[in-house]
């Protein structure tokens, strides 16, 4: 909607690895309420922008904003309060083999926040059925489950704090194409369910056109293309194309090293 | 093609990484006392770390204690003072061989155990996921851990110490012909404070060169399955060095004239 605050917004962010260049001005808006799903090639950056809005990286030039706050540089209290306001869904989970699927999801609940376990633990309980895992697997190790079972727990994880924003790094990435399908019908239902703005990343078109409003391609540090899922097919961007249409030849030359 | 480029180069690397370990090291301590302190993991850290390493400082102590005591007598027989061997053996467990012996095979279980536990931490984004959940990764993985062996070193070499004299004292009365009150009373007469609670206090360094070592190697590891096990071996490798260095620097500080 124009004039509101942006929920999370980058301008001309850089962010280098040594002599690589990584990001090279990345200018992305991402409205309240929307999905945006980031696509490009593996070692195009993704996860960094990722990374960097959520200060696990900082850039090296560039601001990020998130509801109109400067956070690129964030620290101590105010890198805590933004902190907060997302959840995220790991490419392999990244579960804590440590803790019982329960605690997993209720991690945050109880170290981030402080809640008691009791609460907590009934919160998990609640969360993990919304994705459709029973109370029974609460109690299991992270090691007993499925790769499928363990993205259920990740998105459980992701949302057990009723976050704002929630980013997907790669959610079907090594998944059957059925349960692949599962896991994009219950990020979409948990982001209508919540109403939040959600970033997603990955290179699987069946699931970047399912789950999202909108669609940026990245391709060597720069976003290259931007607009509504409905109208990427007629992007008239050959970069665009090669990729969803995963053609071998084309503009876009695979790297090799990372 | 300049000769002196690759020296020059692992001179800028070395220096590269003294730098992040020391800003490493600054951001430990100084999150050591900071609220807040996660109790549970510390309790966790402090088993692991303390309790769980006894069978194998014990072991090593007593067998350590049986050598020296053999040694001792070796020595001393060949000026007709064989009575200087409890003396001897109470010295050097408790000023030397108790820490250093504890220090080395706590290093060997632990600094290993650290670094590969969050190296794979590291590598699977577990760590990326604490950030993520509100919970400073420092505070919770790297804090427990330091404190926990700076508190349980300095039990274990006190442990060490015990078990290491008690092997000194059965082999001299079993084997060297030594008279167990005898071997007791000058064992307890010579031994001072200052000679236990110097090894104490190399204990407690010893223990934050151990986890801090293990530490941050492990979250600095990259790579995958690699990455980790190089982390692990240069976090036993630097650990042990480390410890090595810091006793004669501590023996020279707390014995030096």
């Amino acid at each position: 909607m124009a004039g509101q605050t942006p929920k999370i917004e980058l301008r001309g962010v850089k962010k280098r690895f040594g002599p690589k260049v990584v990001l090279d001005g990345i200018d992305l808006t991402i409205e309240a309420g929307s999905s945006l799903v980031i696509i490009g090639g593996s070692g195009t950056g993704k996860s960094v922008t990722i990374k960097c809005i959520l200060g696990i990286l900082t850039a090296d030039e560039g601001k990020i904003f998130v509801d109109g706050v400067d956070v690129t540089r964030a620290h101590g209290r105010t890198r805590d309060e933004m902190l907060r306001k997302f959840g995220m869904l790991f490419q392999g989970a990244a579960l804590f083999d440590s803790l019982p699927v329960w605690e997993n999801v209720a991690f945050g609940l109880i170290q981030g926040r402080g809640m008691g376990r009791r609460q907590a633990r009934d919160i998990a309980m609640e969360k993990l059925a919304k994705v459709g895992l029973g109370a029974d697997v609460g109690l299991l190790s992270p090691a007993e489950l499925s790769g499928g079972m363990q993205k259920r727990v990740g998105l459980a994880r992701a949302i057990a704090a009723d976050p704002d924003i929630i980013f997907f790094d790669e959610p079907t990435t090594g998944l059957d194409p059925i349960m692949a399908d599962v896991i994009n019908d219950l990020i979409v239902s948990t982001v209508k369910d919540l109403g939040v703005t959600t970033l997603s990343i990955t290179h699987d078109m069946a699931s970047a056109r399912k789950i999202s409003s909108r669609i940026a391609m990245l391709y060597q540090g720069k976003i290259i293309w931007d607009g509504p899922t409905s109208q990427i097919d007629q992007s008239g961007n050959p970069y665009v194309d090669q990729f969803i249409h995963g053609r071998a030849t084309g503009p876009i030359k695979m790297e090799v090293r990372r | 093609m300049n000769v002196f480029a690759p020296i020059g180069r692992v001179f800028l690397a070395f220096l590269a990484e003294t730098g992040r370990l020391s800003l490493f090291t600054v951001s430990a301590v100084s999150h050591c006392v900071r609220a807040p302190i996660y109790w549970r993991m510390l309790g966790q850290q402090m088993m692991r770390i303390g309790y769980f390493s006894l069978p194998v400082v014990g072991l090593t102590a007593f067998f350590t204690g049986g050598a020296l005591a053999l040694q001792i007598y070796v020595g001393s027989n060949r000026f007709g003072v064989e009575s200087v061997v409890p003396n001897i053996v109470v010295l050097g467990i408790t000023r030397e061989l108790g820490p250093v012996i504890a220090g080395l095979m706590v290093a060997g279980r632990v600094a290993a155990a650290i670094a590969a536990e969050l190296g794979t931490m590291r590598v699977t984004e577990q760590i990326d996921a604490l950030t993520t959940l509100s919970t400073n990764p420092m505070k919770y993985l790297v804090v427990p851990r330091l404190v926990a062996a700076v508190v349980t070193l300095p039990l274990l070499v006190l442990v060490a110490d015990a078990i290491g004299v008690f092997g000194g004292y059965v082999v001299s009365t079993e084997s060297l012909g030594f008279i167990s009150q005898t071997y007791i009373k000058n064992t307890v007469d010579f031994v001072t404070n200052g000679d236990v609670s110097s090894g104490v206090i190399k204990a407690a360094v010893f223990g934050f060169v151990i986890a801090l070592m293990g530490c941050y190697n492990g979250f600095h590891s990259k790579g995958g399955a690699q990455g980790v096990g190089a982390a692990t071996t240069n976090a036993v490798v630097s650990s042990s060095i480390l410890i090595l260095a810091a006793n004669y620097f501590l023996t020279s500080i707390l014995f030096g004239r």
